[in-house]
């Protein structure tokens, strides 16, 4: 590794020198600059061997995995795959053409090979996803269509179910006859598309998606502010109490930190409820009566409340290790030059502590954003995340192109606030340590 | 149901050796327990066809993944119902011949046997569990509530409630506690009018409900008062009231139940004894031995009688079970068509109605 240390010296060298001189030579005749490169390529290759292990590792452990599954957003070829024929006749007509003799006998053709080969599930559930209602359409007409069909077979299939004459449905197989679709970004706006096509709003009560990726981002931000006010003191005090007590002070900070993340949630259960440790107290206290006792779990404030607390130590550990290496020095220099404590504190102090603020407040935001147990267990109706909605599409629904869909969203906003961080701050000016 | 909140992954299973003449799937916990004592064991002294069990989150999820590898190493399954007809559509699983089951010992042909859609193309119930009202006895000194209608009566019946997060059961509930009777409650599901009333008759308890995400939280919240009455899984109900003494009575008036049940893998190694193993194994003899050890009820009505003592007392379990004649007055059979066709519609609409 000693090569790799000298070699940046040695190009800038031969860089500067390599100007005016003509060109350098090494002992043995050859150019400087080519036998240089020669031997910073190897030590390149050298180390990239050494981070060899790791790049696969994250590469087959994280980008793969979750490069598929955000395929599945806009690819899904459960009915292109399963129902080729009736496929290649919608690949052939223009939109809004009604279904022909031709149409029929492929739709026919496919039902009855699908359900012989058993896919007719997959089928149904696609066309399922974006419309409701329809897969046992095609799972019992397939049990039927297995003892044969005979033509006229648009006649035969009306007959086992009326609901094949639906344009609605025409539509909609006509649109996932293309493996490649954005009707799972569309449904994750809340959006839609009608008979011709055309994107338009779902109806107002079956509108969830925008508005829990609104509280999603709302709520993030509250409770990174609360952490921020909650954790600021405590890191100050960590950063400048005598080594014995802060270090005490720092055991009281991991140890929560340490305790499985359940435990904390359901201690706070034990807490807040109405019939809580909390409610308990104030009662005794005759703070309030015993009829009114105050609802603080399953609700937003629950969300809020147990949130703020688990993500407390990603707040306070980036802003302590900054605090500890601001010189006090200068908060005195500028009190005996006459700053009063709180203008010290405003323009001398504060501004260090900024690339530890930043990154405890990225790290909070960016964890909020994507938290899904406790808000399932405290957040009753009102502290619902978009994360429970993608939870719910993964392991309820089994609809994992439309968790993936509400995920690549979720991915982009935190992307691009991202962005806007570094735009605003500078992602330089972050500190975890 | 039993693992809402255990996130299962494809990686979640232990396959048994190949060893065994019938490799056995199962759940673990208190319920594989029942697998192994009132099946596995017997079965093998039986038959002598020695039985291999192994446990995953659930067997739904290596079945999907070891017939589309390819390589099948377990002969029987146990599923739950919804996953048995998805995995049947998706071609995942092998026919089962009704004429291997056993007919009821008085010679009722095993299809009469056994309830309503216990037996399907690729599945063969085993247990039945429901979704139940249950209430806490020392919070009601006076009249007990004893209908879905008084869940929804919080004049005359005060305190919160508890209800599982989610369209499903709760539609079917509230149907039922507006007045309509178990066997219309799909038919009028299907109707947007029905969802409607639905969701205009939760709307009347919306603000007393606590929303329960994983299986543990009602009979935590029964015993904390936190709640007054739960709409519950009955198996979670009985444990905490038999194991911990808690004093909680189940509401068997408008139960849902659903089932589970034994698979054969498509390509499983050793499909003859499996099948031999579903047979037996659903003879009504075994299965009310099954009921003696957890609170889910045979599906075949010979065996509902044949049930003993809850294991290891001197109480009877028959009343306990979903399916004892008395508590299936007013049941509803789950309808999973129904659900999974409009499980994404009608949770988007709960989550909407929700929020608002």
């Amino acid at each position: 590794m000693a090569n790799a240390a000298l070699d940046p010296h040695a190009a800038i060298a031969t860089t500067a020198s390599g100007v005016g001189q003509g060109v350098l030579t090494t002992a043995d005749g050859r150019p400087l600059a080519r036998a240089l490169a020669r031997s910073q390529g190897r030590a390149r290759r050298k180390a990239f061997l050494l981070v060899l292990p790791l790049l696969a590792f994250i590469l087959i452990t994280f980008v793969v995995p979750i490069g598929q599954m955000l395929q599945r957003s806009f690819y899904n070829d459960g009915f292109s795959v399963h129902m080729p024929q009736v496929s290649a006749w919608f690949a052939a007509t223009e939109r809004g053409t009604p279904p022909d003799d031709a149409a029929w006998a492929a739709l026919a053709a496919d039902l009855t090979a699908s359900a012989e080969a058993r896919t007719i599930g997959v089928v149904g559930t696609r066309i399922n996803y974006d419309m409701s209602g329809t897969r046992s359409l095609f799972t019992s007409t397939g049990r039927q269509v297995r003892s044969g069909i005979e033509p006229p077979y648009d006649q035969a299939l009306l007959d086992i179910n009326p609901a094949w004459g639906d344009p609605m449905l025409w539509s909609t197989m006509r649109e996932a006859a293309s493996p490649y679709t954005a009707n799972f970004y569309l449904a994750s706006v809340d959006r839609t598309r009608d008979e011709q096509g055309q994107i338009q709003q779902v109806e107002e009560r079956q509108r969830v998606y925008l508005m829990l990726f609104w509280r999603t981002f709302w709520l993030s931000a509250v409770i990174t502010a609360l952490t921020f006010v909650l954790g600021f003191p405590i890191a100050h005090l960590l950063a400048t109490l005598p080594m014995r007590k802060s270090n005490l002070l720092m055991i009281l900070v991991l140890l929560p930190f340490w305790t499985s993340l359940l435990v904390r949630t359901t201690s706070w259960m034990v807490l807040l409820q109405q019939q809580g440790v909390i409610n308990d107290l104030l009662v005794w206290l005759g703070v309030i009566g015993g009829g009114e006792r105050l609802q603080m779990i399953y609700n937003q404030t629950g969300t809020i409340i147990a949130m703020t607390h688990i993500l407390l130590p990603f707040m306070i550990l980036p802003l302590y290790s900054v605090m500890r290496t601001i010189n006090p020095s200068y908060v005195r220099a500028a009190r005996s030059l006459g700053a009063t404590s709180w203008t010290a504190f405003r323009r001398i102090y504060f501004p260090q502590t900024l690339p530890g603020l930043g990154a405890g407040a990225m790290l909070v935001f960016i964890l909020a954003v994507g938290y899904y147990i406790t808000p399932a267990l405290v957040g009753g109706s009102s502290g619902q995340l978009i994360s429970n909605m993608i939870a719910q599409h993964m392991t309820g629904t089994l609809n994992w192109s439309m968790a993936a869909a509400l995920a690549a969203l979720l991915l982009g906003a935190v992307l691009i606030l991202y962005w806007l961080y570094d735009r605003l701050v500078g992602v330089d000016n972050l500190k975890l340590g | 149901m039993r693992r809402i909140l255990a996130l299962t992954t494809a990686l979640g299973l232990v396959t048994g050796p190949a060893l065994a003449d019938v490799n056995l799937l199962s759940w673990g916990g208190a319920y594989g327990n029942s697998h192994l004592e009132a099946y596995a064991k017997p079965f093998t002294a039986e038959t002598g066809i020695a039985v291999n069990m192994s446990d995953a989150d659930n067997p739904a999820t290596p079945i999907k993944a070891q017939v589309e590898a390819g390589n099948v190493s377990m002969d029987v399954a146990s599923v739950e119902y919804a996953d048995a007809v998805r995995l049947c559509d998706e071609g995942l699983l092998e026919p089962i011949d009704p004429s291997i089951l056993l007919p009821a010992e008085d010679g009722t042909p095993a299809e009469e046997d056994f309830i309503d859609g216990a037996i399907t193309e690729c599945f063969v119930g085993t247990d039945v569990y429901s979704m139940v009202l249950a209430f806490n006895a020392s919070q009601f000194s006076e009249a007990k509530p004893a209908t879905p209608a008084d869940f929804f009566d919080t004049q005359a019946f005060p305190g919160k409630r508890t209800m599982r997060k989610g369209a499903k059961f709760n539609l079917e509930l509230a149907l039922m506690a507006d007045g309509v009777p178990a066997e219309e409650v799909y038919e009028l599901l299907a109707t947007p009018e029905g969802v409607d009333r639905a969701f205009a008759k939760l709307d009347t308890i919306k603000n007393d409900v606590i929303w329960w995400e994983a299986g543990a939280q009602p009979p935590q919240l029964l015993a904390d008062r936190e709640v007054s009455m739960a709409y519950a899984f009955n198996g979670r109900i009985f444990n905490a009231a038999q194991a911990d003494g808690q004093p909680f009575e189940i509401i068997w008036d408008g139960q849902i139940y659903e089932m589970e049940g034994w698979v054969v893998p498509k390509g499983a190694p050793n499909m003859e004894e499996a099948m031999q193993f579903v047979a037996w194994t659903t003879g009504p003899a075994p299965q009310a031995r099954a009921a003696e050890f957890i609170s889910y009820g045979p599906p075949r009505r010979s065996a509902a009688a044949m049930v003993g003592n809850i294991e290891g007392t001197d109480q009877p379990m028959g009343p306990h079970l979903p399916t004892s004649e008395a508590n299936m007055t007013n049941a509803l059979a789950s309808d999973l068509e129904f659900w999974v066709d409009r499980d994404a519609e009608l949770n988007e609409r709960f989550n909407s109605w929700l929020a608002s």
